[in-house]
């Protein structure tokens, strides 16, 4: 800033270089993995460069899947994560909009108490509550389902939060203003604070739906027939304790295939994913 | 806080409520009181009959050299991981903090591992330095290292430190890259006519305005380290060798799961709870008084 940049300068783009490499390499080497022939990987034999079986090893894992372990193709994985991610981004912005709406823009008995309510359940992640969650759904029949994978999921005060704060910075002057037209209150939100919560949506949508396609630990224990696994869970299972029958083109395939949506959507929309991450943490 | 004018209306605003506050109910309050039910109850090896036997469970587990290992061993972790990931990203983001050409394009190429799931990120750093087919992992060998995190269990803990380091760089490197850009340029220009070296200028001006956000990242490492790594080690080590990459929730899930001992996972679930709990208050009381030097 003050001295001229010259050799430091040089040495910060080094720097930066050299971080942009160590957190590149291992997606590369998992892309060049999977398009190289099985053998020469489970000989340790693995050349740096791309191989020539691209097309092949995506095509049998998007649509035909491995044969010993999980049976089914990498496609219909594909989909249940996307349905994953989808139903908790926009399950979670649609409850959690209209009770902060109702929190913020109503005064209404036992008010205060559900908002405690309701902002208590950041404190716990759902690994803490994961067994009686599970007996829950259980009970509820949703082993399996797409409400099972997702329900549980969603009941969480991040975007409430969110919602609650941004409302409170709108001006009581816009309320007064659509009073006096003679909307009422559904008409006002509709017509006025939905419009102006557009970039805290499209933001938190950018969160969720990573935090959605991203999840582990759940899908694990809810789902047990192969054709409702999730793409993140399908991977795990892909690898086979003994190392010989392991397909690791395929299981590098599908990785790359796991990792595309998000990080595409983080790059594409990476202003909305920095103003979401920001929001979301404070 | 709240709004001068409000809407009345007897029945509207619990309609608008009622989805969430159902949700909460069925999925987050039923389960958690149910594993502090749980906790104090004892269930035969059938699970035929149970028992209540109040505290019997936690004194059990904390008299466990093994739960007192894990704990350890989490908190171990924790340290690791934060450490690692913290000074690598904030060397990256003092950098990427100058006046630099191509810094918007740095940023990205930044970020995006964000995006990557712990359990992938796990499965990409096994495949990197899996002993018998790793590309890194022969590197090591031909240094004469004998590498093997499927034996070895401080090679393990190193193996789960690297993926989970690893993936949280991009999330550190952002907060720091915002952290060093709400520094007031005035205060390092007033320390350069000072005299102060680059160096000089970093540690005393630019380090102290910087504790709030590196307090915050440690709060928020630690709970990462602690909840989000279950999916790297369950896809890398499953928790061994020996128990070596055993963390607080994989003991939780094994517990529950292959023990089927229940009111001992609950109780762990617990233990757990408070320790969020506990954390979380840190982190309020923290942004409550915002603290600079």
């Amino acid at each position: 800033m003050v001295e001229r940049q010259g050799i430091r300068g040089l040495v910060a783009h080094l720097i930066l270089w050299v971080g942009i490499a160590v957190v590149a390499f291992p997606v590369y080497l998992a892309f060049v993995a999977s398009t190289q022939d099985a053998a020469s990987i489970a000989n340790g034999q693995m050349s740096l460069l791309p191989g020539g079986h691209f097309l092949e090893t995506y095509t049998r894992t998007i649509f035909v899947g491995t044969s010993g372990s999980t049976r089914e193709p990498v496609g219909v994985m594909l989909f249940n994560s996307l349905v994953m991610a989808l139903v908790i981004a926009l399950g979670k912005i649609a409850i959690s909009i209209l009770s902060a709406y109702a929190i913020v823009y109503f005064r209404f008995p036992f008010r205060m108490w559900i908002f405690w309510m309701i902002f208590i359940t950041l404190m716990l992640p759902v690994e803490v509550r994961i067994y009686p969650t599970y007996k829950i759904a259980a009970d509820l029949n949703m082993l399996d389902s797409y409400a099972g994978l997702t329900l549980p999921l969603i009941a969480s005060a991040t975007a409430t939060l969110l919602f609650r704060q941004f409302f409170m910075t709108v001006p009581d002057e816009l309320l007064e203003a659509s009073r006096i037209d003679g909307a009422g209150p559904l008409r006002f939100f509709w017509d006025t604070l939905l419009p102006l919560s557009r970039t805290n949506i499209a933001a938190l949508f950018v969160i969720l739906f990573i935090y959605g396609w991203n999840q582990y630990l759940w899908p694990l224990l809810i789902t047990t027939r192969d054709d409702m696994q999730t793409i993140v869970i399908g991977i795990r299972k892909m690898i086979t304790t003994s190392d010989a029958l392991t397909e690791w083109p395929m299981v590098m395939a599908t990785a790359v295939l796991a990792m595309l949506p998000p990080v595409l959507v983080v790059i594409v929309m990476q202003r909305l994913f920095v103003h979401g991450l920001v929001e979301t943490e404070k | 806080m709240q709004k001068q004018s409000v809407f009345h209306s007897p029945l509207l605003p619990f309609l608008l409520i009622a989805p969430q506050v159902g949700i909460v109910l069925v999925f987050f309050y039923w389960p958690a009181l149910q594993a502090v039910w749980q906790s104090f109850l004892l269930q035969d090896a059938f699970g035929l009959s149970t028992t209540f036997v109040a505290f019997e469970n936690y004194a059990e587990l904390l008299q466990q050299p093994e739960y007192f290992n894990a704990i350890v061993r989490t908190f171990a972790f924790s340290a690791l991981i934060a450490g690692s990931s913290l000074s690598f990203a904030l060397l990256l983001a003092v950098m990427a903090d100058k006046p630099l050409r191509g810094v918007g394009l740095y940023r990205t190429l930044l970020i995006w591992p964000y995006a990557v799931a712990p359990a992938v990120a796990g499965v990409l750093w096994m495949f990197m330095l899996h002993p018998s087919l790793g590309v890194l992992a022969r590197g090591l060998r031909n240094m004469g290292l004998d590498w093997n995190p499927l034996l070895n269990g401080n090679h393990a803990v190193i193996l789960v430190v690297l993926a989970a380091a690893w993936k949280q760089i991009s999330y550190n490197f952002l907060f720091f890259l915002a952290g060093l850009q709400s520094i007031p340029k005035s205060v390092l220009e007033a320390a350069a006519i000072d005299g102060a070296g680059p160096m000089r200028r970093f540690w005393t001006v630019t380090f102290p305005l910087l504790t709030p956000t590196i307090f915050f990242l440690i709060v928020v490492n630690i709970v990462y380290a602690f909840f989000d790594t279950f999916g790297i080690i369950d896809a890398m080590t499953g928790g061994g060798p020996a128990k070596s990459t055993e963390t607080l929730v994989y003991k939780v899930y094994l517990d529950g799961l292959l023990g089927g001992n229940l009111g001992s996972s609950a109780a762990q679930s617990v233990l757990l709870m408070v320790i969020v709990i506990g954390l979380t208050a840190i982190q309020f009381r923290y942004v409550e008084r915002k603290v600079t030097y």
